[in-house]
């Protein structure tokens, strides 16, 4: 298994930016402009990471640690699902916990970091991410028990590659549709995009992923906004894996597959945040909440 | 082809209602087809044997040719009143009230005549939906109100009794092989039906027509519906309407009988009947709103119907008797304090005080109407409700039995407390007599005339009425093999 | 599963879902017209194309999926009715009891006595959870124009239940159903009209309450 470690790693490190690239373009294509360049995260990325650094004098390591977090947990997330035909480097029964976990601890940190500078828009924006992630989660370890229940395992890896060849089948296809529906949100919100949360807003009040780095600066922002992309990748790659052609054919078909897919996501993201406007923030925990009963829903029809 | 006049002939008469231009001869149409309706009925009664052949969408049988006689004889008498009442306002605009009320009498016929549940139960909501237009005649905050709670909580409540249609349906498809809802189908092959099925359907049954019906707990329209609409159109509601959603009840109640089901059936309608009884009781006293009171006299005498016929035996002649003797009573009733309503223009129990000495029939016929409902004896109401007593002593309930007198009796007791302060009471004249609508032939006669036929049938039963009576009981009690 | 009319039950169990969570009037009114479209369609699909249940699919569509939306639509932009639903119970807590009884539902569907034909059908738990969702709207939404619609869900549920009885109604009666239906619908919309006009345009069911003991 180790012997998909290092293609796993290049496929999550390389490729992540360019998805964010990829949603900002559509976006930009849909409204009528040209847009930035597909490569600009990298860019981005390169010069925050040559620049110094502004940090506040009333913090302690624990804002440090945030963005360092935020860029480890979806390296190590990742390592558990697999990317098309490259198998997991990682598994064993129960994983999907940790997974959920890791996440989890991603946002602990990023929070704490947020709550460490003292201001009182960065709290808030801390307790906005923190209600809405407890919303999110019921529906993620529903997903998972639909998935594990279809394909009778409870390793990522096996269930994800196995997926393909259930969807199809009478008994599991809508209740998987509906889990795929379901992730799709839960990938929206946990990537603050829009309905949730708008990336490009400037309006603290309104924000609640984006107020919580607003301190950060330099290689610092530069590591929160390479994990965001790295956990959008990692998130996406879970939907993906529903809709994977079935039949195993060699590592290098699927895994370009995967990676056109990949590629679809975010095309389909920027439809959706070129089509949808955001929520008011007291109808968001109202479509979290459709979303888990949704994904109930789909394991009573999946059990019966 | 009789039957089918009798149900076409108001529509036909409510189509052209719709067309006649002058609002002082529209509402001539009114008794022109009720009396023209009541004598095609009793011909059809008259008729030996059954009108229509087994299995067809339409027949007449004791039940639904009783039900169908209630409702035609107390129509004919408020169709006359009727026509006082249009002279009482003869500007208002009486081209939809007129045309809704002649729909009504077409539709509850099409009820009794039913021989198929969808038909019974498409004539029930066609019921609902052309009274309450009726209802609203008024056009004030109130009876929009009112409007409103009848049309929505009947609605709701037919829907329900759609459900137990098909559910009856669902058992007979499982246990027969097939769904077949005309009734002497029904009847015929109870016996092999899905029991569960078959008792769910009977509840629901029960729920959506009893909601028609006004059983308590399910008879919160009734006081604000019968409390807002005019006098004859609550009489119409109280009297005709209610016998006509009885009948619903018993057909579900034959289906239940003829399928060996029929305890379970009478414990459900026990339940409700003594429900009706306790909350009639709790709400009759201190009702200082004389149509409202009425209301909840309806809820106990739906209550003491309920009652006769689930305890079964003698009750259940006593309960055909007495939904007879109820309707024309509360039509009477109902006339009478419209009357009053209208020469006072409130029905407040404190503006209208003494009323007997400024309204002496209207207001003798309510005092009258109320000792005959409350079962004084020289009127029918005291034979009908003294069998059904009988046969709950007979069918060895005493318990029952004193609950039932116990809940009579205060009833009793909280209806005079609203109704002789407003017939015998002193007179109330500090504003005078507002509106001043006084009492004409029709309007005062009419009223009067239902109460003579209750005392009458106290003294004397003719015949051919106890062998209808005796013959609707029967079809409740008798498995038919 | 596979099959077309399981995804169009599916379809209408999360259309009741949707019509419970929306806060918008418009769009639960065309998902009530959505509902009772697809609804519609079941009959010849389930029992084949036979006059009757074609006869029925077309007259279930143009009655629940055209007419009565565009009058309730019409009643709203007349009216000037507010496009937020108001609920008397937040989104939230009618969602979980969504969710609540249409997992009670299947449960309860499960149990019951039934043609083998039937036994794995979803017609029951889709017809269940949608009466549910019927008396759901009819409780917890405020304005008459919800409680309409409330009232329209509820029939849409007896009409899925309806479809285990393809032979039960003849057209005659079915004809006379859908048609109180519409008059049901009319009538209630004039009286809509009324309580607007009464009530200085305002629908809101709470101020219905002048008269009580």
């Amino acid at each position: 298994m180790l012997s998909h470690l290092l293609p796993h790693l290049i496929l999550l490190l390389l490729l992540s930016p360019l998805l964010t690239g990829i949603i900002t373009r559509t976006k930009a294509v849909i409204a009528g402009r040209r847009g930035a360049p597909l490569l600009q995260l990298y860019f981005d990325l390169a010069k925050l990471f040559r620049k110094g650094m502004v940090v506040s004098s009333t913090t302690t390591w624990v804002f440090r640690a945030g963005p360092v977090a935020g860029l480890v947990v979806p390296v190590l997330a990742s390592l558990f699902i697999p990317f098309g035909g490259i198998r997991a480097p990682f598994s064993f029964n129960g994983d999907l916990v940790l997974f959920v976990y890791l996440f989890a601890l991603a946002r602990f940190f990023t929070v704490l970091a947020a709550l460490d500078t003292g201001s009182s828009f960065e709290g808030m924006g801390a307790a906005r991410e923190a209600t809405f992630a407890c919303l999110a989660e019921p529906t993620v370890f529903v997903i998972f028990i639909v998935l594990a229940r279809v394909s009778g395992s409870l390793t990522l890896d096996a269930m994800l590659s196995s997926l393909q060849s259930h969807i199809g089948h009478p008994a599991a296809g809508v209740p998987l549709l509906l889990a795929a529906v379901c992730l799709f949100v839960v990938v929206l919100a946990e990537n603050c995009r829009i309905p949730f949360d708008d990336p490009n807003t400037h309006l603290e009040l309104t924000m609640i992923h984006e107020v919580m780095v607003l301190d950060h600066s330099g290689p610092d922002l530069a590591l929160i906004l390479y994990g965001a992309a790295m956990k959008f990748f990692v998130m996406g790659a879970l939907l993906v894996s529903f809709f994977l052609p079935p039949q195993p054919t060699d590592i290098v078909t699927e895994t370009t597959a995967f990676v056109g897919a990949m590629l679809l996501l975010a095309v389909a993201v920027g439809l959706v945040e070129s089509a949808m406007a955001r929520l008011r923030l007291i109808r968001v925990p109202q479509l979290l909440v459709g979303t888990s009963l949704l994904s109930c829903f789909a394991l009573v029809l999946l059990l019966r | 082809m009789l039957l089918e006049t009798i149900i076409l002939l108001p529509a036909a008469a409510a189509v052209l209602a719709g067309l006649v231009p002058w609002p002082r001869l529209r509402p001539l149409l009114v008794p022109a087809a009720a009396l023209t309706h009541l004598g095609l009925v009793c011909r059809a009664l008259a008729a030996a044997g059954p009108l229509a052949p087994a299995e067809s969408m339409l027949g007449i049988d004791s039940l639904g040719g009783l039900t169908l006689l209630v409702v035609s004889l107390l129509y004919a008498v408020i169709s006359l009143y009727a026509l006082g009442y249009f002279r009482c306002h003869p500007d208002w605009d009486n081209r939809i009230f007129t045309a809704c009320l002649l729909l009504f009498l077409s539709a509850m016929s099409l009820a009794t005549l039913a021989r198929h549940l969808g038909l019974l139960w498409v004539a029930v909501e066609t019921t609902t939906l052309v009274s309450a237009p009726l209802i609203y005649y008024n056009r004030n905050k109130f009876s929009i109100e009112a409007t409103w709670k009848y049309l929505l909580l009947c609605s709701v409540g037919i829907a329900l009794a759609m459900l137990g249609i098909l559910f009856i349906a669902y058992a007979g498809l499982l246990g027969h092989g097939e769904a077949n809802i005309q009734l002497d189908h029904l009847l015929a092959s109870a016996r092999f039906f899905s029991v569960p099925w078959l008792r769910a359907g009977f509840v629901f049954l029960l729920v959506g027509f009893g909601t028609k019906m006004g059983l308590a707990p399910l008879h919160t329209w009734k006081p604000d519906a019968y409390g807002e609409a005019p006098g004859l159109v609550g009489g119409l509601l109280a009297g005709g309407l209610t016998s006509v959603a009885f009948l619903a009840i018993l057909r579900a109640m034959q289906i239940m009988t003829a399928a060996g089901e029929q305890a379970i059936a009478r414990q459900c309608l026990l339940a409700l009947g003594v429900t009706s009884l306790l909350f009639a009781a709790l709400f009759v006293i201190r009702q200082r709103d004389i149509k409202r009171m009425l209301a909840y006299s309806s809820v106990e005498h739906m209550g003491i119907l309920a009652i006769g016929v689930a305890v079964g035996g003698l009750a259940t002649y006593g309960a055909m008797f007495h939904m007879f003797n109820n309707a024309l009573t509360k039509g009477a009733l109902f006339l009478s304090a419209g009357n009053i309503h209208r020469h006072y223009g409130s029905k407040r129990q404190c503006e209208i005080l003494g009323s007997l000495s400024v309204l002496p029939v209207s207001a003798g016929v309510f005092l009258a109407g109320f000792l005959a409902i409350a079962g004084s004896p020289p009127f029918a109401v005291f034979l009908s409700e003294f069998s059904i007593l009988r046969g709950i002593f007979a069918a060895g309930h005493p318990l029952l039995s004193g609950g039932f007198i116990l809940l009579l009796a205060v009833i009793f007791i909280g209806m005079a407390g609203t109704v002789l302060p407003v017939t015998l009471g002193p007179t109330y004249n500090e504003t005078g007599t507002p509106g001043g609508h006084r009492e004409t032939l029709l309007t005062a006669g009419a009223p009067l005339l239902l109460l003579l036929v209750v005392l009458a049938m106290g003294f004397y039963l003719p015949t051919p009425l106890h062998t209808l009576f005796s013959q609707a009981a029967s079809l409740l009690e008798v498995t038919p093999s | 599963m596979q099959n077309l009319p399981d995804f169009i039950l599916i379809a209408v169990i999360l259309l009741n879902f949707f019509l419970l969570g929306t806060s918008r009037l418009g769009a639960c009114v065309q998902a009530v017209a959505l509902q009772g479209a697809l609804l519609s369609l079941l009959p010849p699909i389930l029992s084949g194309p036979s006059v009757h249940a074609l006869s029925l699919a077309g007259g279930a569509f143009c009655l629940k999926g055209i007419v009565i939306p565009a009058l309730l639509l019409r009643a709203i932009r007349k009216l000037d009715i507010n496009r937020e639903i108001e609920p008397r119970l937040g989104y939230i807590p009618t969602l979980l009891l969504v969710a609540l009884t249409t997992a009670g539902a299947f449960v309860f569907g499960d149990r019951l006595p039934l043609l083998a034909a039937h036994l794995n059908s979803l017609v029951i738990p889709a017809s269940l959870s949608t009466l549910a969702a019927g008396f759901l709207t009819l409780i917890t939404r405020r304005k008459a124009i919800t409680q309409v619609l409330g009232y329209l869900i509820f029939e849409n549920g007896i009409f899925v239940f309806g479809m285990l009885l393809a032979e039960a109604m003849p057209l005659m009666v079915e004809a006379g159903v859908l048609l109180d239906m519409l008059v049901a619908i009319f009538v209630m919309g004039i009286v809509m009209n009324h309580i607007n006009r009464e009530f200085s345009s305002s629908i809101d069911t709470d101020h219905l309450n002048l008269l009580r003991e």
